[in-house]
């Protein structure tokens, strides 16, 4: 069991960063109905900012400027990609997710030549190591977790007591009435990105420290596992994001410490398949009823 | 009337045999590794596998995204079917040898002789690679066509992902030889051979477009509550579409790793499946003349016109932006473009006998 | 000696805590043409799609020609929270539930209150997709079209049909181009091409003004008769239902409360209280 607590730690800080990428998702699932496959790319493009900009620039520049620069990223993809769709049936708008996928992806790897970006200079105090428990690690396993319910609480505050927070439930319950209604609907979608993207950044500047390597494909994987998060917590709820996240961080974290290691991302996959044929609406999701 | 009638599909007819006869000259004229040959084979590859997906996704509206995993169970089956027993020790070094010690060209040889069994050797480890990606479809439609749109997306994209780590699995290495590449097995002939084979197989997806099986898969995709009101069994014809959609998958997959020569699990990554679909949607969803045609167009684009953008020079003009990617950061804007503005794709839901009709006097027709 | 086609018994339906169709019992002989009214949301639809197996009712039998083919009892959960009647009726029953499709192929169609025509298809395909279930070859006969002539025939039919019902002038026209009397037409040709015993239409003179619902109720007189139809409709136009109807049920809160002849049911004082009201003296 000694032997399994350092991938357990692990576990616990990919979990969280796990999380910040898959309420991003299930926030813009709850509201456009649409699995928006860029958001890993976005998490991952955080990532490459990360690298130019703190390589050149003195950190405390740098930090924003993976923010603000992340935000602008969603909310201009959902402007030019999204946008326009809006009408057109549901295959044509996750076609245009993928297509933008593929755009980031192809676009980074002209720009980086293809190789993996080394964090030259990595964000300080969080990426010193610290030993907890026995174990060193680096200090942004602690970080994360606690960082990520701050982050969680924040939003879960904002959705329920702003205005425009309450604009996002009332889309994500029912679009035309709330169109209807005198919603500003750009407004809340565009509120929307900019929260999954934000917190994407976050998501990517702790990862990054943990796996200081950015690849063209860093976003894939994390991001698909973000993805069954959200679906495995119940596609539109935030608490069963963050849960199915952990859950899947710790899980496959601990896969790779029993010797499995190139069944972890399997049995991510797994879980999303046994998730969608016994509970598709996920541990806290709600069952919708069709109308004939 | 019938004159008028059959006229576009007299033109079609010519065009098709243009083609063929076109793809004979090719290979008598040039050597096999040239660039004109390795492009029409690999788009024609391409050609089948999209008109695949488009029965399954265009046809029926079952969006699925587990094309890769499909095709990897038809490469490997080809593959493994395929290598010359002499050459299996090589390949197979870690395995000793591996599990499959006979190979099915040779296997034929022995029946009817070296000029035609090798041939039907390789036609029948197609057909089985196709045969068992269908069993395995069945098997995956099961638990997962009752899922609506996105989640079916999304588990048929968990099933492909976890047939590649599968196939990679050390413990099965000898059949599959791990995370080792498969080699040595032949190709099956020219750019002749391809055109032959893969027209045989769009032209049956073809024929069951217009049959009566098609037009329920279109009922399915236009209005499934009304079709399953006017007797058509949901399930049952989800699952046959699945199936047969996989099915040529499959073969593709076969005809793939002819193409490539090498057969590895790492390959077939769910870009593959993203790439084939965005062939699709931007033939047109619903045109199979349009996936076979923006097949070759991306292929022929990609291979050939366009490599000059990655190396330097392009059109005459030298610049510093013509590096590595940027060929393939021009064709996603273009997707982009087409995505978003073109969304009928090229050919929209129409097919070739379609662009030659005369278009048809409206009001005051007889009957 | 008149047969029964169609038989509901105590057929209840409860989602969650409301009970959408109370205990209702119905009959419909053959040859008849049976309305069932009520006010909005007083269960109608719902009652049709527990009949066509849309829905599974909570409760309480369906039959049809003398056979039952869909029944149900309070199961599970539904047991405790059950709030209809007749809990036990059927409890020592098998469970039936066929899907929709098995339903039409014993010979009931139907019609969609939000007419449900295939887009993309012509006004003769929709009709023709409709004698899918018809056929008697299967993927591979059909592909490869050894099918010719059971295709042929079937073409033959909906061309029939098509000129019966007067759309022969458009049937290479995209089914969503024609005007909305038009359309609904087409969707009860298409129910026809399945050749039912029974056909159902819900709310066929949805949004038609007086002189559309008086064709329209021309037309249904005549599918009766050429057809030898037997008809059960949902509808709130009371000039079709009372021209029309042999017999009417009424339902209001998901209960029967009245049924009989046309005659019967305007003089019905819970009728017109709950839904029909009086004339005005002018």
């Amino acid at each position: 069991m000694q032997g399994l607590l350092p991938y357990f730690i692990n576990g616990v800080s990919v979990g969280g960063q796990y999380a910040l990428i898959a309420i991003g998702y299930t926030l813009v699932y709850g509201i456009l109905r649409l699995i928006n496959f860029a958001h890993g790319d976005v998490f991952m493009v955080a990532g490459l900012i990360m690298v130019y900009s703190s390589a050149s620039l003195p950190m405390a520049v740098s930090i924003p400027l993976v923010l603000i620069l992340t935000v602008c990223l969603g909310f201009v993809i959902e402007r030019v990609a999204y946008k326009p769709l809006r009408t057109a049936p549901r295959m044509s708008l996750m076609i245009s997710a993928i297509g933008v996928s593929y755009l980031i992806q192809n676009l980074a790897f002209y720009f980086t030549g293809g190789l993996p970006q080394p964090v030259s200079n990595p964000i300080p105090w969080i990426s010193e190591n610290v030993t907890i428990l026995g174990e060193s690690t680096k200090r942004v396993t602690l970080v994360t977790p606690v960082l990520t319910a701050v982050l969680v609480v924040a939003l879960v505050y904002f959705i329920n007591h702003t205005k425009i927070g309450m604009g996002m439930r009332a889309v994500s319950k029912d679009f035309e009435t709330a169109l209807l209604m005198g919603i500003k609907i750009n407004s809340v979608i565009s509120m929307t990105f900019v929260v999954g993207s934000f917190l994407a950044a976050v998501g990517a500047m702790l990862y990054f420290t943990n796996y200081p390597s950015v690849a063209i494909t860093s976003g894939g994987m994390p991001g698909l596992k973000a993805f069954v998060a959200a679906v495995f917590g119940g596609i539109g709820s935030i608490p069963g994001a963050v849960v199915g996240a952990f859950l899947i961080g710790i899980s496959e974290e601990l896969i790779k410490g029993l010797g499995y290691s190139t069944f972890s991302d399997a049995f991510t996959f797994a879980l999303l398949i046994v998730v969608l044929c016994v509970r598709p609406t996920g541990l806290f999701g709600e069952k919708v009823t069709d109308k004939v | 009337m019938m004159k008028n009638m059959k006229r576009e599909y007299v033109i079609t007819a010519a065009i098709l045999l243009a083609v063929l006869v076109g793809a004979f000259v090719l290979d008598a004229a040039l050597p096999s590794y040239h660039i004109a040959i390795k492009v029409v084979k690999k788009a024609c590859v391409y050609s089948l596998v999209a008109v695949s997906m488009n029965l399954l996704n265009g046809f029926t509206g079952l969006f699925s995204l587990g094309q890769a995993g499909f095709m990897l169970l038809g490469a490997y089956s080809y593959a493994i079917l395929c290598i010359p027993v002499a050459k299996r020790a090589g390949v197979y070094q870690y395995f000793d040898g591996g599990i499959v010690q006979f190979s099915l060209p040779e296997v034929f040889s022995g029946f009817l002789g070296g000029t035609v069994g090798p041939v039907v050797g390789m036609l029948c480890a197609l057909l089985f690679g196709g045969l068992l990606t269908a069993l395995c479809a069945y098997l995956i439609g099961l638990p997962v066509l009752r899922l609506k749109s996105d989640y079916l997306a999304i588990a048929t994209l968990g099933f492909a992902e976890i047939l590649r780590a599968f196939f990679q699995w050390n413990a099965i290495g000898p059949l599959t030889n791990g995370s080792n590449l498969l080699k040595n097995y032949p190709d099956i002939g020219g750019a002749a051979a391809y055109i032959i084979l893969v027209g045989v197989f769009i032209g049956v997806i073809l024929l069951l477009v217009n049959s009566t099986y098609g037009r329920a898969f279109m009922a399915i995709r236009d209005d499934e509550v009304a079709a399953e009101a006017m007797g058509i069994n949901l399930a049952h014809h989800k699952r046959l579409a699945f199936i047969i959609s996989s099915f040529f998958a499959g073969v593709g997959g076969g005809m793939l790793a002819m193409y490539m020569g090498t057969v590895q699990a790492l390959s077939f990554k769910s870009a593959m499946t993203y790439e084939i679909l965005l062939v699709v949607v931007m033939g047109g969803i619903g045109s199979i003349t349009g996936s076979v045609i923006t097949s070759f167009l991306y292929i022929a684009g990609l291979e050939w016109l366009l490599r000059g953008l990655d190396s330097g020079t392009f059109l005459g003009i030298t610049s510093p932006i013509f590096k590595n990617g940027f060929r393939m950061a021009i064709v996603s804007v273009i997707i982009m473009i087409v995505v978003l503005f073109f969304r009928k794709g090229i050919m929209g839901d129409r097919e070739l006998p379609d662009l030659f009709r005369k278009k048809e006097k409206k009001g005051g027709g007889a009957k | 000696m008149s047969e029964i086609v169609l038989k509901l018994e105590n057929v209840t339906m409860q989602f969650g805590g409301v009970v959408a169709v109370d205990n209702l019992s119905m009959e419909i002989n053959r040859g008849e043409i049976v309305a069932l009214i009520g006010p909005n949301g007083a269960g109608k639809t719902t009652a049709f799609n527990t009949i066509t197996g849309v829905y599974e009712p909570t409760n309480g039998q369906v039959s049809f020609l003398g056979k039952p083919i869909v029944r149900n009892h309070p199961q599970g959960k539904m047991k405790k929270a059950y709030k209809g009647a007749e809990a036990d009726k059927f409890a020592a029953q098998s469970v039936l539930n066929p899907t929709p499709d098995k339903i039409t192929a014993l010979g009931m169609a139907r019609t969609f209150q939000n007419i449900r025509l295939w887009k993309t298809q012509t006004v003769f395909d929709n009709v023709l997709i409709a004698k899918h279930m018809l056929k008697t070859s299967n993927v591979f006969s059909a592909t490869f079209r050894f099918n010719r002539a059971e295709e042929a025939e079937q073409r033959k039919e909906v061309a029939e049909l098509l000129e019966i019902v007067g759309l022969s002038d458009v049937r290479s026209e995209l089914a969503t181009s024609l005007p909305y009397g038009k359309q609904r037409r087409l969707e009860i040709a298409r129910a026809l091409a399945t050749k039912p015993k029974l056909l159902m239409l819900d709310e066929p003179a949805a949004g038609m003004n007086p002189q559309e619902t008086d064709e329209l109720t021309a037309f249904i007189a005549r599918i009766r008769k050429d057809f030898d139809m037997t008809i059960l409709l949902i509808e709130h136009h009371m000039d079709l239902v009372m021209d029309i109807s042999d017999r009417i049920y009424v339902i209001d809160f998901g209960k029967l409360i009245a049924s009989g002849t046309p005659e019967e049911i305007q003089n019905d004082q819970r009728v017109i209280d709950a839904y029909l009201g009086v004339e005005e003296d002018a």
